[in-house]
C-alpha cells in the first residue's frame, strides 16, 4: 500500500514535469471529454455507500451516480464513463493536471482546498460529519468522556485536524493513532489498541456494517465537524463547472418537483409544471448555455433518478445502502427541514 | 621503379603522427562529455521549471513556505515538543524524521547483533543448534517484510493483554508494563547534582581508552594479558555508582500510573513501534545471517587451522584470525543491508506508526498540499541518511580490505 502510495505520488509529480504548459488552456474541458467519446470520473478507493465494487467488478455509489449523471449529461448514455479510483494523496494533483475531467468523492469543501489546490466545488451532494464509535462495554456514552483516549483515525483526510481541534477545545488530551489502511485500523479497534476511533459519520456507518457484532458498537451522538461532500472540477473552465454544478441541481430539482426516474417520460410529455417543463426541455433553451443537448436533464434522471432515489438506494434502506436515516438530517430536501435545495429552473 | 618506391616506403619507418580534429580520440571524447552533460543539464532544468511553471498555471501554490506554517493536527508519538496549533509543519518533518531515525537505530544495531550471532550459529559443529539458525534464516528470509510487520503488529502487539489487565515485566514493581497500547517505563528524572554523575562516566569512558591502549602495549611488549574487559565494565559502573551515592543519589524516577483509559507519565512506545523494531531485526539479521556465514566460509581454512595449531582456543581464533578476516567479505553487503533497514522503515505506515512517511508524506501533504515540494524533501531525507551511512562504512570498509603490496 505504500508503495503504491509513493508510485502514483510519483507519477502525479511526473506528469506535472512532463506535461507539456499549453495543456490547461486551449481546449474547453467540454470539447476535450466529447472528442474523447467518455467522461473521467475520480472515485476513492472503495468505500461502501459512496463507491464500491460489485461482484461483477462494476462501480456503484451515490458519488458514481453522479459521475454517471454528468455522462448522461453529455453523451445521453450513463456508460460513457471511466471511473478512476484514485488514492486520496494524490486525488487533487490528478484533477490538476488534466488526468481526471472531474472528481466525485468524498472530498469535503473547505476554503484551503477551494483556493489554493487549483481546483473549484461545485455544489454539496452530501452532508456529513465527524464522529465518534466506541465498543458498548467501554460505559463511553459521550464524544465529552474521551479524556485521555486513545483515538484510531485514518490519514489522508480532513479527520486528523478535527480531532485535533475537538481535542484542544474541550482540553481532552486525546492521543491520535494515525492508520493508512483501514483493515489494519479496524483490526486494531476490534482488539481493543484504540478506546474509540473517528471518521465522518457515514463512514462509521459503514464500518460498523462491516464489523462481526455491530450490535456491540455505538455511534457517540456529538459531531465535531461540518464536512459538505461536494464534487469537484479543475479551476479556471467556468462552463464545465457549471455542468457538473448543474447536474447535482437536477439531480435535487428533480426530486423537490416529483419528477423520477419512472415518471419521467411521462412528466416530459404531460406535465403542466413550467419549471419541469423547462428542465426537461419541454421548452425554453435553458440548455443553451451550458453547450448541452435540449435533452440533458431528463437524459440524468432517466439514467440514474433523482437524488431521493439515489440516496435511498446506497446511503438509506436500499438493498446495497449502509443505513444512514435521512429523514430529519441535513440531507432531508429543505421543503421536510433539511439543507438540500435547488436553485429555480429558469 | 618499383624497387625505388618500396625503398623510399621502408625509409620511413615510424609515420609522421598528425592531428586530425574530427578523427581525434581526445577530442571526440571531450565533446561527448560535453553533450552528455548538457543534455543532462538541460532534462532537470527543463522538468524543474515546467513542473514549477505548470504547478502556477493551475493555480497549485509552490515554495517552502508551508514549513514555517503552523499545523493543526497530533500525533501519539513524539520526542521533541510540539503542540498542535504552534508547533510547524517543519516541526512535524522533524518528529518524523526523528521517529524514522529512532526506529532504524535500534534495528540496526539489532540486527547487526542477532545477524552476526545467527551467522555464527548456523556454522556451529551442534547439529541442532545449526539447524535452529537454518530454521530461522529461512522463515524469516523467505516472507515479504510488509506481511512480517502486519504480523507482529496484528498478530503479536495488538492482541496483548488490555490496559486492566496489563502484564508488569518488572515482577509487581510496576516500573515496566507490557499492554496492548504499548510499552511503559519509568524514566529517569536528572536531580540538580546528577551533572557530577554524569561527569564521572564521562571520566570512565576516558579510563577504559587509557586502559585498553595500556594493555595493548604491555602485551606487546611483554606478552601478558591483561583482563580488559572485565576491569573496564568494573571501572565503568563503580566510578559514576560511587559519585551518585556520594552526591546523595540525585535521579528521581517518572513511574507510569494508571489514570483514566491508560498509563500516564513515564516512557512509552507504541506497540506500532514495537511491532515495526521486532520486523525489521529479525528480517534483516536473516539477511545479515548469510552474509556473515558466507564470510567466514571465505576466509581459507589453512587459517583456522593455523590459529588453533598455535594454541588459541576456538573463540579467540574466531575473534582475532576468523572474523577479522570475514569482515572483508561482510562489510559491503553491510553497506547496503543498513541503508535497506532505513528505506524499509518506512513500511511503518502500514501499522500507523508515525515516520517521516506516515507523519511528513501523508498526514502534512493532506493538510497541507505542496505535494511535489513534500515528496522532494522526503526523497531528499532518504538519500541524505543512505548516503551517510554508505560514506561511513566505506572509510571502515578500506579500513579492512586487504592491504596488497
Amino acid at each position: 500500500m505504500k508503495l503504491k502510495t509513493l508510485f502514483t505520488s510519483i507519477a502525479a509529480v511526473a506528469a506535472l514535469a512532463f506535461v507539456g504548459s499549453t495543456v490547461a488552456s486551449a481546449e474547453s474541458t467540454l470539447d476535450i471529454v466529447k472528442k474523447r467519446g467518455h467522461l473521467r470520473c475520480q472515485v476513492g478507493q472503495p468505500s461502501p455507500g459512496f463507491y464500491n465494487l460489485d461482484a461483477n467488478g462494476e462501480w456503484y455509489g451515490s458519488d458514481v451516480s453522479i459521475c454517471q449523471a454528468v455522462a448522461s449529461a453529455i453523451f445521453g448514455d450513463k456508460t460513457k464513463l471511466e471511473i478512476q479510483s484514485v488514492s486520496s494523496q494524490v486525488r487533487f494533483t490528478a484533477l490538476a493536471n488534466g488526468e481526471s475531467d472531474m472528481l466525485s468523492r468524498t472530498a469535503t469543501w473547505t476554503l484551503l482546498r477551494d483556493t489554493q489546490l487549483g481546483l473549484d466545488f461545485t455544489a454539496v451532494n452530501f452532508y456529513d460529519g465527524q464522529g465518534f464509535m466506541v465498543a458498548k462495554d467501554s460505559g463511553i456514552t459521550s464524544a465529552l468522556d474521551l479524556k485521555g483516549a486513545t483515538v484510531c483515525v485514518l490519514t489522508g483526510t480532513t479527520t486528523e485536524l478535527n480531532l485535533a481541534d475537538f481535542s484542544r477545545i474541550n482540553n481532552l488530551n486525546i492521543s491520535p493513532v494515525t492508520f493508512e489502511d483501514k483493515n489494519v485500523r479496524n483490526e486494531s479497534y476490534l482488539a481493543g489498541g484504540c478506546d474509540a476511533m473517528t471518521n465522518d459519520k457515514s463512514g462509521l456507518a459503514s464500518n460498523k456494517a462491516e464489523f462481526p457484532n455491530p450490535q456491540n458498537h455505538l455511534i457517540l451522538p456529538e459531531t465535531i465537524s461540518k464536512e459538505p461532500l461536494a464534487p469537484a472540477v479543475r479551476q479556471g473552465d467556468d462552463q464545465w463547472f457549471n455542468i457538473v454544478r448543474w447536474t447535482v441541481f437536477v439531480l435535487i430539482g428533480a426530486e423537490e418537483l416529483g419528477v423520477n426516474m419512472a415518471n419521467v417520460d411521462d412528466m416530459r410529455a404531460n406535465s403542466g409544471n413550467p419549471s419541469v417543463r423547462r428542465m426537461l426541455g419541454a421548452e425554453g433553451n435553458l440548455h443553451d448555455g451550458l453547450g448541452l443537448s435540449k435533452d440533458w436533464a431528463y437524459n440524468i434522471i432517466k439514467a440514474v433518478g433523482n437524488y431521493g432515489e439515489i440516496y435511498d438506494a446506497y446511503m438509506g434502506s436500499g438493498k446495497l445502502a449502509i443505513g444512514i436515516g435521512r429523514p430529519g438530517s441535513a440531507n432531508a430536501l429543505w421543503t421536510k427541514g433539511g439543507l438540500m435545495y435547488s436553485p429555480p429552473f429558469r | 621503379m618499383t624497387v625505388s618506391d618500396s625503398d623510399k616506403v621502408s625509409a620511413h619507418v615510424k609515420p609522421e603522427e598528425k592531428f586530425d580534429f574530427f578523427n581525434d580520440e581526445r577530442v571526440r571524447s571531450a565533446f561527448y562529455q560535453i553533450l552528455t552533460a548538457v543534455v543532462v543539464g538541460w532534462t532537470a532544468w527543463y522538468l524543474i521549471s515546467n513542473t514549477a511553471h505548470n504547478l502556477e498555471v493551475r493555480g497549485m501554490n509552490t515554495g517552502f513556505g508551508f514549513l514555517t506554517a503552523t499545523a493543526g493536527f497530533d500525533t501519539d508519538f513524539k520526542l521533541i515538543e510540539y503542540v498542535p496549533g504552534t508547533g510547524t509543519y517543519g516541526r512535524i518533518f522533524l518528529i518524523g524524521a526523528i521517529n524514522t531515525l529512532l526506529v532504524s537505530f535500534l534495528a540496526i544495531i539489532g540486527s547487526t547483533v542477532l545477524g552476526f550471532f545467527v551467522g555464527i550459529l548456523r556454522l556451529s559443529s551442534n547439529w541442532i543448534v545449526a539447524r535452529l539458525a537454518l530454521a530461522f534464516v529461512e522463515i524469516i528470509r523467505n516472507t515479504p517484510l510488509l506481511l512480517q510487520i502486519v504480523f507482529w503488529f496484528l498478530g503479536v502487539f495488538a492482541i496483548l493483554p488490555r490496559v486492566k489487565n496489563s502484564i508488569d515485566l518488572s515482577g509487581g514493581a510496576e516500573v515496566l508494563i507490557l499492554n496492548n497500547r504499548g510499552l511503559y517505563m519509568a524514566w529517569p528524572v536528572p536531580g540538580d547534582l546528577f551533572w557530577m554523575t554524569a561527569t564521572a562516566f564521562v571520566a570512565a569512558v576516558f579510563g577504559v581508552i587509557f586502559l585498553r591502549r595500556w594493555a595493548k602495549k604491555r602485551q606487546d611488549e611483554s606478552g601478558r594479558q591483561f583482563p580488559v574487559f572485565s576491569a573496564s565494565v568494573a571501572l565503568l559502573i563503580v566510578l559514576p555508582g560511587l559519585v551518585y551515592l556520594v552526591t546523595g543519589s540525585p535521579l528521581g524516577w517518572d513511574i507510569p500510573t494508571l489514570q483514566g483509559f491508560n498509563y500516564q507519565g513515564g516512557f512509552s512506545l507504541p506497540p506500532s513501534f514495537l511491532a515495526l523494531l521486532v520486523a525489521l531485526t529479525f528480517y534483516h539479521a536473516a539477511h545479515l545471517a548469510e552474509s556473515v556465514r558466507a564470510g567466514i566460509l571465505s576466509v581459507n581454512k589453512g587459517q583456522t587451522e593455523a590459529a588453533l595449531a598455535i594454541g588459541l582456543r576456538p573463540n579467540r581464533a574466531m575473534s582475532l584470525v576468523i572474523i577479522p578476516q570475514a569482515m572483508r567479505a561482510i562489510v559491503p553487503p553491510l553497506i547496503s543491508l543498513w541503508m535497506n533497514v532505513v528505506k524499509n522503515s518506512s513500511l511503518a505506515v502500514a501499522i500507523g506508526y508515525s515516520d517521516v512517511v506516515a507523519l511528513f508524506m501523508q498526514t502534512a501533504l493532506n493538510q497541507a498540499g505542496y505535494a511535489v515540494e513534500i515528496v522532494a524533501i522526503t526523497m531528499a531525507f532518504y538519500m541524505t541518511i543512505s548516503l551517510s551511512i554508505s560514506g561511513v562504512l566505506n572509510i571502515y570498509n578500506k579500513r579492512v580490505l586487504l592491504v596488497e603490496r
